[in-house]
């Protein structure tokens, strides 16, 4: 430093009384400035620290040692013990079967076989009716359930007291337009019930106790939050792999997932089906058989009109009931589905052991 | 004793409400009636473009399988003037529809670029961006909205854009503002907006009932595109609309003609250059205006103080009856005192220098050849994934059409319709429709996407058509490419393993795909009863839902190529499958 800087900074004057208090005040609320910032600091680090390094097991840690944690964990649904099923009632029939053409009187006279309709529906019940509506395709093809059926079971589950309808299928084609395509969303809708499509946010994974691939799969859940019934009423029709797809393999519709893969052990899947899936009754559509190029079709030339309804509690026995008789192929040996989930008590594939009742309406 | 101020104000509430009203009812200070401050020209043209953007936004949403339901779903396509004269120029035809943009035509003629202001929900876009995030000072707004000599680029695009159309490649596409804007949406913001929106408001959602979200080929770079050209606003107000839109060049040559313009009143005028604070299209209204240049937003005659901007008809320049000097203040124009010190008033064509035309011609000369000779589009080595949508002209009328709007992506339920990537299409086929199979299957019973194509690049079929029934059964159905199998990956040829979804949902009858029925001993000397897929080529149709179920998903082990594609003999697989099918 220079001697005239030095003489001129001895020249200044020094700061006052007042104008030290006023530095004093302001180191003051400096200090008070850093110990906050300095706490806030603190506290943050100290939170990063509790959540990345205290044991997973303590509250708002996010220790996560080996990966798992991290891992989304997904709930696993339910459907009721013993499924939808309504008790057994010896002094009636097991399977149901009407010829004609006038769709309700069939339906009530199969039912009545039954024990009615009133054995199965209670007043207040809120029930999910699964048609088959795989494919884009007009109700003549074959391909999916009647809407005709759909909407006289509609109306015979309404009456019976039901307080709520739900349709429900999960297409193998674009849903909208397969449900407006087939008839099935008009037929749902002018008969007043629910139409659910199959978007994402409807599905979560079911478990299934002793299936052999879904014991955890997803599944249409939507549509069964809150029922407490289930029916199903799938067409009958020719399948290229499985031979015959009916009221079983009608489930294959209710699930979501890579369901592709199935078709690696067909009978192996529709047997899971049947455990899956014990529904209050099934209705098998035979108004219209489809009886090759399935379960496609996509030609007139490969329908025959089939006149008949069967309806039953039990799925294989409708079945076996529309291979023998509608698709006409007795003495050809059942598909092995049939006797898969037979060997788990879903059902009895021979038919004629079980008591039917056949009436021809109109 | 003092009273309390709340009652104070409550008494005093009335009378606040009649000096309230009376403020708003008061009139102007010119003596115009007081409504004229608020039902002015610009709140209509406000008013306007909130329900043009809307009612695009609404036709976009109704363009799905469930909602579909005699709406114009492609009307601002069809208005677009560009659209249909670059077809016509291209295809020496106006599809359908495309005679609607007469109604944008002809204003154009008249009053300029209305289009642009008014009507241009793209434009009505990059204003509203443009607006809210506006936070510069009064006069950078008014730097910002002088003209720059890069806002002559477009025109330039628009002559690239024009002769690719005469020699067959159009390409206006790329940057027509409706049809960037219906692709964005429809690739980009759909599938954001769906996935955003909560549960209980799926009723709204853009695809109801889609049963996957929706997936998009380059949504990215879309996506990306359109918020960098939005966000240009923050740099250069307008920036698309004034450097880039081939469609507002389109319409600013055209506005040349336009009886109507903003005209300055030099007896009035300060050159105070208020009226560039908001001038939409950078046009000069301080000046020269440029009329090619104007959107006819209005904001100029708003921001007037001295009211010297009328918009009327003017046809003839008036700077050569301004009778004494300018620079000494004597001038004067019919009996008034010229103020301005700018005495041109209009500058009607495009500001381009004519060898600058000529440059760009000689570049839309090279452009073709560099765009045809690029294999993926060529017909001597076309892509095997570039599979067009049923109705699809033959691929050089295709590109003569297609304006790569992707409406028909837009509506297709299946999400088989997809952006095409230069992969498929090369540059030339960007964005044009193809169908993917792993992402979606040609729904046997749809003919949507043909519904919706503005300019026939997909034309409108019935389904007797598609399906060769009726009236089609000699033509035979729509085949869109042929399916094969990949015997290496596929699981009952070579894993041993049962399979044949594809013979399932096959949805020919009789089925495309048959099977070799046969029992084998595996490995671990399992009997195995094995069918084995195979093709009959002469009844496959291309749909490709074999290979979107196949369960080898990655690689199919069934995919469907290009070839024996029915809208073109050159692309037939079979001999003589021109003939009627057995």
């Amino acid at each position: 430093m220079s001697n005239e800087r030095r003489r001129a900074r001895q020249a200044e004057p020094e700061p006052s009384a007042q104008e030290l208090e006023q530095q004093r005040d302001h180191q003051r609320i400096e200090r008070r400035a850093l110990l906050k910032g300095a706490l806030g600091l603190g506290g943050a680090v100290a939170a990063a620290g509790w959540a990345s390094l205290a044991p997973p097991s303590w509250p708002l840690s996010l220790r996560d040692p080996d990966g798992e944690r991290g891992k989304p964990k997904a709930s696993v649904r339910s459907l009721p013990d013993g499924g939808f099923r309504v008790p057994d009632a010896p002094s009636v029939a097991e399977l149901g079967v009407a010829h004609g053409t006038q769709l309700k009187p069939m339906l009530l006279a199969a039912l009545d076989a039954l024990g009615g309709i009133g054995r199965f529906i209670e007043r207040g019940d809120v029930v999910v009716i699964k048609p088959n509506v795989a494919f884009e395709r007009p109700a003549a093809l074959g391909a999916t359930t009647n809407p005709e059926v759909l909407t006289a079971l509609i109306e015979i589950v309404r009456e019976a007291g039901a307080s709520e309808i739900r349709v429900a299928d999960n297409p193998i084609e674009s849903p909208s337009s397969c449900f407006v395509r087939s008839g099935i969303q008009a037929a749902t809708q002018a008969a007043g019930a629910r139409l659910f499509l199959p978007t994402p946010e409807e599905f979560a994974l079911l478990g299934t106790p002793g299936a052999t691939w879904i014991e955890r799969w997803p599944f249409f859940w939507g549509p069964f939050v809150g029922a407490n019934k289930v029916i199903g009423v799938s067409p009958i029709k020719d399948h290229n792999l499985c031979r015959a797809s009916m009221t079983t393999k009608n489930w294959y519709g209710l699930l979501g997932g890579r369901r592709n893969q199935f078709h690696q052990d067909i009978h192996g899947i529709i047997a899971d089906l049947a455990l899956m899936l014990r529904p209050t009754f099934v209705v098998l559509d035979a108004t219209r058989v489809l009886f090759r190029s399935g379960p496609t079709g996509g030609s007139l030339g490969d329908v025959k009109p089939g006149h008949t309804v069967v309806v039953s509690r039990d799925s294989l026995a409708a079945d076996a009931y529309g291979w023998d008789n509608l698709l006409e192929r007795q003495g050809e040996a059942l598909p092995a589905y049939f006797a898969k989930s037979a060997a788990r008590q879903l059902g009895q594939p021979d038919w004629r052991k079980l008591s039917l009742k056949e009436v021809n309406v109109g | 004793m003092r009273r309390l101020p709340v009652l104070q104000s409550v008494q005093s509430a009335p009378r606040a409400i009649v000096q309230a009203a009376h403020n708003v009812t008061k009139p102007n200070r010119d003596g115009s009636p007081w409504y004229a401050r608020v039902f002015r020209l610009t709140t209509t043209r406000i008013l306007t473009q909130a329900f043009c953007f809307s009612l695009f936004i609404f036709l976009l949403w109704v363009t799905w399988f469930s909602r579909l339901g005699g709406y114009p779903a492609s009307l601002f396509l069809e208005l677009d003037p560009l659209v249909s004269f670059a077809t016509a120029v291209s295809t020496h035809t106006v599809y359908r529809w495309l005679w609607r943009s007469l109604w944008i035509l002809v204003p154009t003629l008249v009053l300029g670029r209305v289009f642009c202001g008014w009507i241009c929900p793209y434009g009505t876009l990059h204003q509203f961006i443009g607006w809210v995030f506006n936070i510069r000072r009064n006069k950078d707004n008014i730097g910002v909205n002088a003209y720059r000599p890069i806002f002559q680029f477009k025109y330039y695009l628009l002559v690239v854009f024009l002769i690719l159309s005469a020699f067959g490649a159009l390409q206006i596409g790329l940057l027509d503002p409706i049809c960037l804007l219906t692709r964005s949406v429809a690739t980009a913001i759909q599938p954001a907006f769906d996935s955003a929106l909560p549960d209980v408001l799926a009723g709204i959602s853009a695809r109801p009932g889609a049963p996957h979200p929706r997936v998009f080929a380059g949504a990215w770079f879309i996506g990306f595109l359109l918020i960098g050209l939005v966000g240009m606003n923050l740099v250069i107000p307008r920036f698309f609309c004034r450097v880039l839109c081939p469609l507002g060049a389109f319409l600013g040559t055209l506005s040349r003609f336009a009886l109507l313009r903003i005209d300055r009143d030099l007896t009035k005028c300060t050159d105070c250059n208020l009226c560039m604070r908001h001038c939409e299209g950078a046009s000069d209204p301080q000046e020269a205006l440029r009329k090619s240049e104007c959107f006819v937003c209005f904001n100029c005659i708003d921001d007037c103080p001295e009211d010297a901007l009328a918009f009327r008809l003017a046809p003839v320049p008036v700077h050569e009856r301004i009778i004494g000097s300018l620079k000494d203040g004597t001038a004067r124009l019919f009996g008034r005192k010229v103020i301005s010190k700018l005495p041109e008033t209009v500058l009607a064509p495009p500001d381009v220098p004519r060898r600058r035309w000529v440059f760009a011609g000689i570049a839309g000369l090279l452009a073709f050849p560099f765009l045809r000779f690029s294999k993926s589009v060529n017909a001597r080595s076309y892509s095997a994934k570039a599979i067009r949508p049923p109705g699809t002209v033959s691929e050089p009328e295709f590109l003569e059409r297609c304006i790569k709007c992707d409406q028909c992506i837009n509506v297709c339920p299946t999400n088989v319709l997809q952006p095409s990537t230069l992969t498929e299409g090369g540059l030339e086929g960007l964005w044009t429709p193809v169908m993917d199979f792993r992402t979606g299957f040609c729904q046997l019973n749809c003919t949507l996407c043909s519904e919706v194509c503005p300019t026939g690049a997909i034309q409108k079929i019935d389904l007797a058509r598609k399906l060769g029934k009726e009236a089609h059964v000699e033509a035979g159905p729509i085949r869109l490419g042929t399916a094969f199998f990949n015997r290496g990956r596929c699981l009952p040829w070579a894993m041993e393993t049962p399979c044949v979804v594809c013979e399932e949902v096959c949805p020919t009858s009789p089925k495309a795909i048959g099977t070799y029925q046969q029992e084998i001993t595996r490995w671990d000397g399992k009997k195995v009863l094995l069918n084995q897929p195979y093709m009959r080529p002469e009844l496959c149709i291309g749909c490709g839902i074999c290979e979107h179920e196949c369960p080898v998903q990655d690689d199919p082990a069934v995919y469907v190529t290009a070839i024996g594609e029915s809208r073109s003999k050159d692309r037939s697989l079979l001999l003589g499958s021109e003939v009627k099918r057995t």
